[in-house]
């Protein structure tokens, strides 16, 4: 989707915040100050920063579900900050994937409905997951089989019956499903124990590169972060 | 969309669901059933007398008068002289006169005294005439008619010979073993108290009441029969009459009420059956009340239902919402999930009265004469349900406005 708000004749960045400032209540300090921070489209990103240091603020930016009080959040070429609550929303439900700590299922659903979930929001992203698998669900199928979850019973199987790790790779498939642009990761790897971790960092990898996704992976596990394209210490960017 | 989402998440919480959902049908049923009853016992009571423009008795209070002569129900306090009768029929603006003498029964069913006149005039429901089953009117020595219901519970044929007892109760001590009659007829059934009583003629009943033994040298026995045992012809209860013209029965009630014979209360039974409905519409309307009462009490353990849910259900919210789903979404989805609920409860409850009302619909038209009339749901009711359903989704509105809030401010993360 391109922009009015781009003039640069070189791709628009995935993501890029200019002088962003926010706080939770107009009373309370600064949660970010970030001057600048951008990812290019196709970078796979480690953000390091340990808890509280404004990394859910930040992604919910990104997400458009909040708004900075002062500067600019483009995503994708848009800025998002002039949109209206609704707009963002589908905006997001559009162009962003995300994967969360752990409990990233709706526990009514079954493992097919979670996966296509993002399906009902984004007229897009169910097109784009029709063309590539025939049909929604044959996409989420073809996806949870590519993640290691070709179980046989997807369509019945509950999802409070998985293992936390196949759990996330549900949660990483419904991010792909639909191939959104980006694909934004918050501590995904933290319920799981080493090896696991590991194995989700790669499929995320390589289902990213498949089409090209970029990747905001965030982390407060150092470890993790060899294979990324660049490394952001949040503390770094961020000085209230 | 998000209803499809909303009856998901209620199957998943189905134990909880339907226990809303059924107290939510309960309640509907309360009230349906209420509505229905009320309307049934309105139209059956109508339909019980017709065509008759006064009915005259010995003074007693209007609604009592009615309920005694037509309906059966409570005793009549004094007699009417034979003679009033005669002078009544003979008024010029009298086209018939039907006799009634009350105060006997058979095996829990009422005796009536009665002239043929009863078989010929009598008309009830939309002015339809009695009608025979077996048999015909009054013919033979001390011949009894029998109404549809009686003869179908006591098992009596034409034929047969009938003892009868003094006195309305179900166990009479006064058996007049002496007199007993012989069932000449029995009527079509009509829906109305006439099912459930038995006819003989006034000369007949006189009869039974003539001391056949020993009564006559004991005149306590006598006086407890609470009929002069002495007297020639039959006393009456009551008589009902039909005019020449009805625009009459205004001026004819008021000159029956200043009788200078007897004390007298002339009625026109339709006005006596609105002040009835009147005395009942009190206790109607407080069913109606306690039914309505049942009904916020549904939707409350409803509202209850989701409130409790709501707290649990942030992260829910917030898969939601990174998901791509706007506040909005959220709202829709709760309010859905409270419109399924009011809607199955409101259907569950109508198809249980409508099953309930077609299964006992022949009981209860021969135990109580009550027809329900017309199994289809009317107009009003229709309207009513769908009042609970708006209502049920009103309510949902609580709990999805604050899901809506905490969406909003939670976003795709909870904080806290």
């Amino acid at each position: 989707m391109s922009s009015p708000s781009t003039t640069a004749a070189s791709p628009a960045p995935a993501i890029r915040l200019e002088r962003v400032r926010f706080r939770w209540r107009a009373d309370s300090p600064l949660t970010l100050a970030i001057d600048d921070f951008r990812l290019d489209a196709g970078e796979r990103v480690f953000l390091h920063g340990p808890s509280g240091s404004g990394k859910s603020t930040l992604l919910s930016l990104v997400g458009g579900v909040l708004v900075p009080e002062a500067g600019d959040v483009h995503v994708l070429g848009t800025a998002l900050t002039p949109l209206s609550a609704a707009a963002r929303d589908r905006f997001r439900a559009d162009h962003v994937g995300f994967v969360f700590q752990m409990f990233n299922l709706v526990p009514y659903l079954s493992l097919v409905d979670n996966v296509t979930l993002p399906c009902l929001f984004s007229r897009a992203r169910r097109d784009r997951a029709t063309s590539a698998g025939g049909s929604v669900a044959d996409e989420a199928a073809r996806l949870l089989d590519r993640l290691g979850l070709g179980l046989a019973d997807i369509h019945t199987r509950r999802v409070a019956d998985l293992s936390v790790g196949q759990q996330q790779r549900v949660a990483a498939a419904r991010a792909l499903i639909g191939a959104p642009e980006i694909v934004v990761a918050d501590e995904p790897t933290s319920a799981l124990d080493t090896d696991h971790r590991e194995a989700f960092v790669r499929l995320l990898f390589e289902e990213c590169a498949r089409h090209g996704t970029t990747l905001l992976f965030v982390s407060h596990d150092a470890a993790l972060a060899s294979g990324f394209d660049r490394t952001i210490r949040l503390d770094e960017v961020n000085r209230p | 969309m998000m209803l499809r989402l909303a009856a998901k998440s209620l199957w998943h919480r189905r134990l909880t669901a339907s226990l809303v959902v059924l107290s939510i049908a309960l309640a509907v049923t309360l009230l349906m059933g209420v509505e229905r009853i009320r309307g049934a016992t309105r139209t059956s009571f109508a339909a019980a007398v017709s065509g008759t423009d006064l009915i005259v008795a010995a003074r007693a209070s209007p609604v009592h008068l009615l309920l005694f002569s037509v309906f059966g129900i409570g005793n009549p306090t004094n007699n009417l002289a034979a003679a009033t009768h005669r002078d009544i029929a003979a008024r010029p603006e009298v086209a018939w006169t039907i006799p009634i003498a009350l105060g006997d029964s058979h095996k829990g069913y009422r005796v009536v005294g009665t002239s043929a006149a009863f078989f010929q005039h009598f008309r009830y429901g939309e002015a339809r005439a009695l009608a025979f089953q077996v048999g015909g009117a009054f013919a033979g020595d001390d011949p009894v008619i029998l109404g549809a219901a009686a003869a179908r519970a006591l098992g009596y044929r034409v034929g047969d010979a009938v003892v009868l007892a003094h006195g309305a109760g179900d166990v009479s001590f006064a058996l007049h073993d002496a007199h007993p009659f012989r069932v000449a007829g029995i009527l079509q059934a009509t829906g109305t108290p006439v099912d459930r009583a038995l006819y003989v003629p006034l000369q007949g009943l006189a009869e039974l009441h003539r001391p056949a033994n020993d009564d006559e040298a004991d005149p306590l026995a006598a006086a407890m029969h609470g009929h002069d045992a002495a007297a020639p012809e039959a006393t009456l209860t009551a008589v009902f009459v039909g005019l020449r013209a009805r625009n009459q029965a205004l001026g004819v009630q008021r000159a029956l009420n200043e009788w200078k014979g007897e004390a007298l209360t002339a009625i026109l039974p339709a006005v006596t059956l609105q002040e009835l409905w009147e005395i009942i519409g009190v206790a109607e309307n407080a069913l109606l009340a306690v039914s309505a009462l049942a009904v916020a009490v549904g939707l409350g353990s409803m509202l209850v239902a989701l409130l409790t849910g709501a707290n649990e259900r942030r992260r829910e919210m917030a898969i939601l919402r990174s998901a791509g789903a706007t506040p909005r979404d959220v709202f829709t989805l709760m309010m859905g999930e409270a419109g399924l609920l009011a809607l199955v409860g409101v259907l569950l409850g109508a198809t249980i009265v409508q099953a309930t009302f077609i299964a006992g619909e022949s009981w209860l038209a021969s135990r109580y004469g009550l027809t329900t009339g017309g199994l289809v749901p009317s107009g009003r009711e229709l309207v009513s349900l769908g009042l609970i359903v708006i209502a049920g989704i009103l309510i949902g509105a609580v709990p999805a406005y604050r899901a809506y809030r905490q969406s909003l401010a939670d976003g795709m993360t909870i904080r806290l």
